[in-house]
């Protein structure tokens, strides 16, 4: 049996959710922190991404995505045909997999007491009452 | 000059995300066996899942445009450093985000 990119996609996002919320037990797709910075991290995403397929570094198999195999030379569509920013709309789901089991693990790790502190904040430009 | 294309959009990620570190006193780079152990982890199941969509075919990369280093897989170097990269960007972003705004994330002292 051979998996297609959209399939591993989809089978990366549960995995990550199951380790944040299982595994991990981290709940970090309850918390608003994790969204407010998936949010950020998106924007970026999609500018990386598109430098990654629009200048043609990397290059995708129609067979394995939703949208048309990368032009030999050109860039992809730069929205639609399954495509967004010029990367495959799979990159989504494994850019989401990716950012979640990353953030999970890394608070995962600090519950577990694992250099807890020195914990973040606050920018420079305010100035603390109890700096550590 | 080509060869480090992929490299450079790397650099773009590090820029943007590093100089949280110092603004936002992230101190991400302060607990480094924390983001060793994190990295590492992550890091393994997605070079698999890379080798396996680079031997189907699902993706492959300019040869023009890479550094034409490879790992076992023929996974090329570029991407090792860009599932090192992200990680600690994400990582990066999370710990900005609670540095302004101070919100629960979990891992704080009961």
């Amino acid at each position: 049996m051979s998996l297609s990119y959209t399939q591993i996609g989809l089978i990366a996002v549960v995995f990550a959710v199951i380790c944040d919320l299982f595994v991990f037990r981290t709940r970090m797709i309850t918390r608003p922190i994790f969204w407010t910075s998936y949010a950020i991290i998106f924007f970026f995403q999609l500018i990386t991404n598109g430098m990654f397929t629009g200048f043609g570094i990397v290059k995708y198999d129609g067979e394995a995505i939703i949208g048309n195999t990368s032009p030999e030379s050109g860039p992809p569509p730069f929205i639609g045909e399954g495509r967004l920013a010029f990367a495959p709309i799979e990159d989504l789901l494994f850019g989401f997999a990716l950012v979640l089991l990353s953030i999970s693990l890394w608070i995962f790790w600090g519950r577990r007491g694992v250099e807890r502190t020195p914990m973040s904040g606050p920018p420079v430009w305010v100035r603390s009452q109890n700096q550590d | 000059m080509g060869q480090f294309s992929y490299v450079a959009v790397l650099v773009f990620v590090l820029v943007g995300s590093m100089w949280l570190e110092f603004a936002l006193r992230t101190r991400v780079f302060k607990r480094p066996r924390r983001l060793l152990l994190t990295v590492l982890p992550v890091t393994l199941p997605f070079l698999v899942w890379d080798a396996y969509a680079i031997s189907q075919g699902h993706w492959w990369f300019d040869t023009d445009r890479i550094l034409g280093v490879y790992l076992p897989g023929e996974i090329p170097l570029d991407e090792l450093l860009f599932f090192i990269v992200i990680p600690i960007a994400s990582i990066l972003t999370l710990e900005a985000v609670r540095s302004v705004r101070g919100w629960p994330a979990g891992d704080e002292i009961a």
